[in-house]
């Protein structure tokens, strides 16, 4: 749809012409709201995961703080808190305390750009081309200036619109960026660092191989992770998460992303788990061979803040989730784009729920990989399909066919991948079996 | 000595088919099966309220039994001290004030840190004064604590015997033929 992108081109330089003044309220609140449910929900997290894990082995989980043990919460910070403080004689002191600050704060700082709600009133409609010929006769000329007052029209109506939906309840804090996804991922990225100089700094060896497994695990997920939205974000146009949302709200239940990118979405959900250090990937921190990992010499408030970290990763990319395959707030017949804020808040709040949930089932589903494996899934299997899959989507722009081919094709590329991983040679270690071997 | 070649059998895993190479419907099981537990029944005994059930032979704190009149049964024959393998039990002979038998323990003391509750004094023991109940939940604050001398046997006896947890496995209350003079 090459005229969308130009409609779409054309907007955000009116935009950015008349760029919107800082309100400083709206967002101060806004910043605060967020940091207090944020912290809040992950330290819930904490309680949600041992129930999940309890009720998955038959057991009850935390029971005794409270009803139903929901005020563990209260007692495991006030144990992060009162606890005392210890630090490594030989460990590199700055970088020691610094690295779970890295860690905590960078997974804030890449929430900053996520919209948790309706945040734009919907987009406009093409514009008109911008531009007359000279030798457009007077009539024509007559009818170009009428559609462009209609267009300004609209344009100032939209912009009183959307400044309503800023300064009534602004549920994103930095409104209208258009590099959305790469803020997030460029600054989730950062949060390694907060790993690895944690683990490198503790002067422990267990440490310092858990953090050297981070930063391969972490360098090899981000590949796929950022190739397998790319497709996503073709069949949008726009990097703008909030304008990600509207373009599947505005073509209903069959427009999420989903429906269009089942492998880009499976293979972002992946990596996301790997990026998040959660099991099946939490090969940093594993407990049975790292005793811990990274943050094997870390203890009290600092420990809480790694924990934290994750834990708003988590949050984070469930809404990435959220946002770039299920259609953000957007639900048919409950939230329909011209639904109340309200409803749109509760529909988006269960759907990252339901993602975080699953993080938790899978967590205590699959056991974890074995750190060959974990390198051959991200190197031999999501890199090769996430630019098979971002051909695809090439190929059906370029072609102006409909999107929902993209369905059959991506399916069929998983079994076709499935097919020739049959026909693989052997590994390396089954090469040395004898020829004779029998099967089993 | 190395292993001969030709005992040696070469074994191929098996190969894995389409759906397994997928690994998706692998995890759909794995899901379902944790999921099936997510709602199953819970297995967990919230124990200062919940007590385990325990079977009758379960080998707990010790107890000395009373005979009929209340007196201590045990007739300090040093059987269970003997085949304490934790050398655990520490037994004073003295003097019975009583005309039924010739001694009685003026000092009965168990470690009950030290004893690897194994029951062979139960075994040994020639009148069943010497039992084992089931009382698991044993604490204290300090090693001398843990010492339990006669009165506290005993006592452990008046707990335990009336409870029905523990019932007295000795037919009658009186003393066992070891202790009578006669025979």
């Amino acid at each position: 749809m090459p005229c969308r992108i130009d409609a779409m081109a054309r907007t955000r330089s009116d935009k950015s012409e008349q760029m919107h003044e800082f309100l400083f309220w709206p967002t101060l609140i806004t910043i605060a709201v967020v940091f207090g449910i944020l912290q809040g929900t992950a330290g819930f997290l904490v309680y949600v995961e041992r129930k999940v894990c309890a009720y998955m082995q038959n057991r009850i989980g935390p029971n005794r703080v409270g009803p139903y043990g929901l005020l563990q919460v209260l007692a495991d910070v006030l144990k992060f808190l009162f606890k005392e403080e210890t630090l490594p004689r030989k460990a590199d002191m700055a970088l020691f305390l610094l690295a779970p600050v890295l860690a905590f704060s960078t997974a804030l700082l890449s929430f900053a750009v996520v919209p948790f709600g309706a945040t734009e009133p919907a987009p406009l409609p093409p514009a008109p081309p911008a531009a007359i010929m000279q030798s457009a006769t007077p009539l024509e000329k007559q009818q170009h200036a009428l559609i462009e007052a209609e267009y300004k029209k609209k344009l100032q109506d939209y912009e009183a619109k959307v400044e309503v939906y800023r300064s009534s309840y602004q549920f994103i804090i930095a409104p209208n960026i258009d590099i959305g996804i790469l803020f997030i991922f460029g600054i989730s990225s950062l949060a390694v660092y907060g790993v690895i100089l944690g683990g490198w700094s503790s002067n422990n060896k267990y440490s310092l191989v858990g953090a050297l497994r981070a930063s391969a695990q972490i360098i090899s997920y981000e590949i796929p992770l950022g190739l397998s939205i790319l497709g996503v974000l073709l069949i949008t146009g726009s990097l703008n998460l909030e304008r990600i949302i509207w373009n599947q709200a505005e073509q209903g239940f069959l427009g999420w992303n989903i429906f269009i990118q089942p492998v880009a979405f499976l293979l972002f959900m992946t990596s996301a788990f790997a990026e998040c250090n959660r099991l099946p990937f939490d090969l940093p921190e594993s407990e049975q061979e790292l005793i811990g990992g990274y943050h094997t010499e870390y203890n009290a408030f600092k420990l809480a803040f790694f924990l934290l970290g994750e834990y708003v990763h988590m949050i984070t990319t469930s809404f990435l989730m959220v946002i770039l395959f299920f259609g953000g707030w957007h639900f048919p017949i409950i939230a329909s784009p011209e639904a109340g804020w309200f409803l749109k808040l509760i529909v988006f709040a269960g759907k990252v729920t339901f993602f975080i949930l699953f993080y938790m089932l899978i967590r205590w589903t699959i056991p974890r990989f074995r750190f060959d494996q974990l390198m051959a899934l991200a190197w031999k299997v999501l890199i090769p399909l996430a630019l098979v899959n971002l051909v695809m989507v090439m190929v059906v722009k370029e072609m102006a066919w409909p999107e929902w081919v993209l369905l059959p094709a991506s399916l069929a590329a998983v079994v076709v991948a499935g097919a020739v991983a049959l026909n693989a040679p052997p590994r390396p270690r089954d090469r040395r079996l004898k020829p004779a071997a029998t099967d089993l | 000595m190395p292993i001969n070649e030709n005992e040696v059998t070469w074994v191929k895993p098996p190969r894995m088919g389409l759906l397994e190479r997928l690994y998706l419907p692998a995890i759909a099981q794995g899901l379902q099966t944790t999921l099936k537990h997510m709602f199953g029944k819970k297995v967990t005994q919230q124990f200062p309220e919940e007590r385990p059930k325990l079977p009758p032979n379960y080998r707990g704190v010790h107890r000395l039994n009373r005979d009929e009149q209340g007196r201590v049964k045990c007739v300090a024959c040093y059987m269970c001290s003997t085949a304490c393998p934790a050398r655990c039990i520490d037994i004073v002979a003295a003097p019975s004030p009583w005309p039924d038998r010739e001694k009685y323990p003026e000092v009965f003391v168990i470690d009950e840190l030290r004893c690897i509750y194994c029951g062979m004094c139960e075994q040994a023991c020639p009148c069943d004064a010497i039992e084992l109940t089931s009382l698991f939940d044993l604490t204290g604050l300090s090693r001398e604590e843990m010492m339990f001398d006669k009165e506290k046997l005993l006592s452990v006896f008046d707990q335990t015997a009336t409870k029905g947890e523990d019932p007295i496995r000795t037919k009658s209350g009186k003393l066992s033929i070891a202790s009578e003079p006669n025979v």
